[in-house]
């Protein structure tokens, strides 16, 4: 079996003595995209964050193509970080407002001693023009820019590298809803060209049904439910996660739907019970403790088991 | 579920306008900003004077070419008059330009070397080093600066350089709390967290970030240094352990102006008035340039 393209294992972050991201185990496979869905303040971001090692995790291990970058300095980092890039969700704090788009894209390059300056130049214009921007545009500032194109920029500058792993935070939730589909039709392109795996974290459902291979939800810095795209939609199985397949908004005002707000306490109560029998692996029986079991064809969800 | 709209975009184009950096912003502000503007032409006819001084005033600075005439009145021939040792008094106040905005510029950079980096790394760094620093400028916050620069002025018995080194021993503090609330407040964003996702080393992310973020208030800081120095110049000129005669210097000036302000007025008021205007022009300056950079206003 060949090493994912990122994985998770046990990872913890504390902040104070409150858990933010509570042992997360998280496999991202080769040229797959896994969305890590979830409310704010479900330590989504958090989890982005500690996967890039721009946060110290308290406990776990980071995978990167098999390689554990736990341990490393963040000088020793250095170049495993041109494998691993990141899109943050607000387009405008991300751009060094200082500099020009084209030096902004042709950073990464600089930073890792690439190229010449003029060669850095080039590679930036050929960029601006992948993501669909006019290479005149290398000249410009950000604030001159729209919110989508901004975010264009932003997934040129985490590409020009080549990374084999992409962490997109949030990048379509501060756009419009047209632009916001340009902008995933972009990464599926790029996607689907360059082979890459992305970590979606986003909660806009809509965005992660039309991108991922796989869903990943997650509640107060613990995984819930875990399972194919397709099988979260059509039969998830943790009363958290069909809360959040509730909340979407539906346009069409006559098409009422169910919508189910729920308190820690109402959902705990209602955390799916499974007899040990009918579940693929064997896990501990009787447990109070609410335990990732799997069931059927990769589904994995959060349930007491009893014997 | 929504839909999403899957048409496809051509390239999309940048508008004809010119483009224009953040700063190209901050500029077109300031010139809105009249009192700025009209005190930062005054500060800079202020330094073209002091530089060529020798070419618009008849004598030097301490040319006694004018005995006979001693403690003369304005006149057509002495603008500023004639100061009791014969010497033409206009020469006498535009050489006390050099030594004064000499003294507030020097003392200004000064600042600023010592100012910038421990104000950008206590930023960037935080923790122990962001304490320490934090702690000095307490310490020099609660000392009286007059009276700290009366004590380090008598121990060095003044001359130009000390009294420079003091003025940028208390001028610092302003640039570095500036820089250093810049560069804390950039230090959480994304841009930042992205150039060390992409393996930039703190260097890096200083310089090329950190700092370009922080022109504003390192050019604020800058032009604010200037007037607390010249004031630091002159309140220990004036009380005799700054600039020494024969050198003119404003404060010491007005020192001696004191003496006769009763019966020679001028000797007192043009050192006054020129002292004040500079201030005034350097701190209205510093005020406009700090309003034209203010955060608040930007993206407009």
């Amino acid at each position: 079996m060949t090493a994912a393209a990122l994985e998770l294992r046990q990872v913890t972050k504390r902040f104070g003595d409150q858990a933010a991201v509570d042992r997360v185990d998280l496999v991202v496979p080769h040229n797959k995209v896994v969305a890590l869905v979830g409310e704010s303040g479900s330590g989504k971001t958090t989890t982005g964050l500690l996967a890039l090692r721009l946060l110290a995790a308290n406990g776990g291990q980071i995978l990167l193509d098999g390689q554990d970058l736990t341990p490393l300095s963040q000088k020793a980092l250095k170049p495993f970080r041109r494998q691993m890039q990141v899109v943050f969700q607000d387009s405008y704090a991300s751009l060094d407002p200082m500099m020009t788009l084209g030096e902004i894209i042709a950073e990464p390059l600089g930073i890792h001693g690439l190229f010449t300056a003029a060669e850095r130049r080039d590679q930036a214009r050929r960029w601006l023009e992948k993501v669909g921007l006019d290479a005149g545009y290398a000249t410009r500032y950000p604030h001159e820019l729209s919110g989508g194109q901004r975010q264009r920029v932003a997934v040129a500058r985490a590409l020009i590298l080549g990374p084999s792993v992409l962490v997109a935070d949030e990048p379509t939730s501060a756009l419009d809803v047209s632009v916001k589909a340009q902008i995933v039709n972009l990464l599926q392109d790029l996607q689907a060209d360059m082979g890459l795996s992305i970590l979606f974290i986003s909660h806009d459902l809509s965005v992660v049904r039309s991108l991922a291979d796989e869903v990943v939800v997650m509640l107060r810095g613990r995984v819930v439910e875990r399972a194919p795209t397709d099988m979260i939609f059509a039969g998830a199985r943790h009363p958290y996660t069909r809360a959040l397949l509730d909340a979407v908004p539906v346009l069409d005002p006559k098409a009422r739907r169910r919508r189910s707000f729920m308190s820690a306490e109402e959902i705990s109560a209602r955390t799916p019970r499974y007899r040990a029998a009918e579940l693929e692996t064997q896990p501990l029986v009787d447990t109070a403790e609410p335990q990732l079991v799997a069931l059927a064809g990769s589904h994995f969800v959060e349930a007491i088991v009893t014997g | 579920m929504t839909e999403l709209a899957t048409q496809a975009t051509g390239l999309a184009r940048p508008d004809q306008t010119r483009q224009h950096s953040p700063l190209y912003f901050a500029w077109r502000r300031f010139a809105d900003n009249k009192a700025a503007l009209g005190a930062g032409v005054v500060l800079v006819v202020l330094i073209l004077m002091a530089i060529f001084a020798p070419l618009i005033t008849g004598t030097g600075g301490n040319e006694q070419a004018f005995l006979t005439q001693s403690l003369a009145f304005p006149s057509g021939e002495h603008w500023f008059g004639v100061d009791d040792l014969g010497r033409d008094f206009f020469a006498r106040i535009v050489y006390g330009a050099r030594v004064s905005l000499g003294i507030g510029l020097s003392a200004a950079l000064f600042s600023l070397v010592i100012g910038l980096p421990v104000g950008a790394l206590a930023g960037y760094l935080g923790g122990r080093f962001d304490w320490v620093t934090m702690r000095v400028i307490e310490l020099f916050s609660v000392v009286p600066p007059l009276l700290a620069a009366l004590l380090l002025a008598s121990v060095t018995r003044g001359g130009l350089w000390a009294i420079v080194l003091i003025a940028a021993l208390f001028g610092w503090v302003n640039v570095c709390l500036l820089v250093r609330a810049q560069v804390k407040s950039f230090r959480e964003k994304e841009f930042i967290m992205a150039a060390q996702a992409l393996g930039a080393s703190p260097w890096h992310v200083i310089w090329r970030h950190l700092i370009p973020n922080s022109v504003s208030p390192i050019i604020v800081g800058f032009v604010l240094a200037i007037p607390l120095a010249m004031m630091l110049e002159a309140s220990l000129s004036f009380l005799g352990i700054g600039v020494q005669p024969p050198t003119p210097s404003w404060g010491q000036m007005i020192n001696i102006g004191m003496n006769f302000i009763f019966f020679y007025w001028h000797m007192a008021v043009f050192p006054t008035l020129a002292l004040a205007l500079t201030i005034l022009s350097a701190s209205l300056l510093g005020d406009g340039l700090r309003d034209a950079f203010d955060p608040t206003l930007k993206g407009r």
